[in-house]
């Protein structure tokens, strides 16, 4: 009864919807700290269910390319065509093999030389939005990740962990419009800003007019923003204009292809400017 | 019933949007599968349903997202809302009109989701009117099909069951 009467005033039930998004806007945009508790349990629930969306897709992907194969073996009835096609395959295994082989082995030595306390991860899900740029990797608190931590792939700069769960973790992209880092041109050792612009290329801010800024020149990470470690590659210089103010507009090319990762490292030792002050504490 | 089928075409929606996230993005511009199906349950089940199947995927989408929790989903709200006011006072069976209510939905959730973002200065978006367009059209025309597919479904396996009934 009270179903039926609430189906016949649409505009009440928008009313109280629109209130209850207001009022949940709101609180998050008063409150500076932590994260909402439905956002965590919401997130860690449905990293289990990509999980199982991810395997499924896998499962039935083997079990579809599976039968299809053996009905062309039937079909054909043939020794040598059978033969080849599983020389064919195995080869492509073992392509896929090396390929995941070379992308471990590129980790390994960025985790070498990088000298820094890390953990590989897997990449298991894209964005639930398309207005937001992040991924979910397979690693969560129980690998001690927190909170804005690095991630970094053997091209360069990933993103950072933005909401770690128990198993899995949200990874916030370079490129995402509310991602930032500190940057400074290699060349020239000039510092700003590089922020995510949604997609495609990312711009860094607030280098100065007067300083020397080059097509093709090399960004990595400046270290300051407590976040990144220092001297990791942001991506090269694309384009470099004096605007009409104080600062260069730059459009930096990242080095990282965003879709394509794989597999990442997430970096546990906090940069030299985090620790530090901590320390003095 | 009706709404355990709304739960689980939003999970399902929500579950392909995240896993195929790559091939749903391409050149800045992503298909929204999430606004496609609140705005199918809306031109299906009406104006209550369809806020409703809004708030909860936009919310659902909201805590999976970097973004503040309730912006997506006032948005898609709001989406599910008219979509499904105008579902039941024009016909909206046709390929042309669910593509113009896929695409207007498109624009109008992309309108409400930046112009609170930025009236809230909580992000910054430069003028994306191509990228825009480019969704609504990317989500009206993956939409229809998907529309159409699942209405002629049930139709042809019936249509193949009777068939096998009167060969015997």
């Amino acid at each position: 009864m009270a179903i039926a009467d609430i189906r016949q005033r649409p505009g009440v039930v928008l009313a109280a919807a629109i209130l209850l998004h207001v009022v949940l806007i709101s609180a998050q945009v008063n409150t500076a700290s932590g994260f909402p508790i439905l956002q965590v349990v919401t997130f860690g629930g449905f990293a289990e269910l990509q999980r199982a969306t991810m395997a499924t897709i896998d499962g039935v992907g083997g079990l579809w390319s599976g039968y299809v194969a053996l009905r062309q073996v039937q079909e054909e009835n043939a020794a040598l065509k059978h033969e080849l096609q599983t020389l064919q395959v195995r080869l492509q295994e073992e392509r896929a093999e090396a390929q995941r082989t070379d992308n471990l082995r590129q980790l390994l030595e960025l985790r070498q030389r990088a000298d820094l306390d890390t953990v590989a991860a897997e990449v298991i899900a894209g964005a639930a939005s398309p207005d937001f740029r992040t991924v979910t990797i397979d690693k969560g608190s129980t690998e001690d990740l927190s909170t804005d931590m690095a991630v970094i792939s053997p091209a360069g700069v990933v993103g950072r962990v933005i909401l770690p769960s128990r198993r899995a973790s949200k990874v916030q992209l370079l490129i995402d419009r509310n991602a930032a880092a500190g940057a400074l041109i290699e060349r020239t050792r000039v510092q700003g800003v590089v922020i995510g612009a949604g997609d495609g290329p990312l711009r860094m801010q607030y280098v100065p007019n007067t300083a020397d800024v080059k097509t093709g020149d090399l960004v990595v990470t400046s270290g300051i923003d407590g976040i990144y470690p220092k001297g990791f590659v942001i991506g090269t210089v694309e384009r470099a204009e004096r605007g009409g103010g104080a600062y260069y507009d730059i459009s930096v090319r990242p080095a990282v292809d965003f879709t394509r990762l794989e597999e990442v490292l997430v970096v546990k030792t906090p940069p030299v400017s985090r620790v530090i002050p901590e320390e003095k504490q | 019933m009706k709404g355990a089928v709304a739960a689980i075409a939003i999970l399902v929606a929500l579950a392909a949007q995240t896993t195929l996230s790559n091939v749903l993005s391409r050149g800045g511009t992503s298909i929204d599968l999430v606004l496609i199906v609140v705005v199918y349950i809306a031109i299906k089940s009406g104006a209550v349903t369809g806020l409703l199947a809004g708030t909860v995927a936009g919310l659902i989408q909201d805590s999976l997202s970097s973004g503040v929790l309730g912006i997506g989903g006032l948005a898609k709200t709001i989406v599910g809302f008219l979509a499904g006011v105008l579902g039941t006072q024009f016909i909206v069976t046709a390929p042309l009109p669910r593509f113009l209510l896929l695409a207007l939905g498109t624009v109008l959730h992309a309108a409400i989701f930046m112009g609170l973002y930025t009236l809230l200065n909580l992000r910054q978006f430069s003028v994306a009117y191509p990228q825009i367009a480019a969704q609504a059209l990317g989500n009206a025309f993956v939409g229809v099909i998907g529309f159409q597919l699942i209405e002629w479904f049930p139709g042809f396996v019936d249509r193949r069951r009777a068939g096998r009934f009167l060969k015997r």
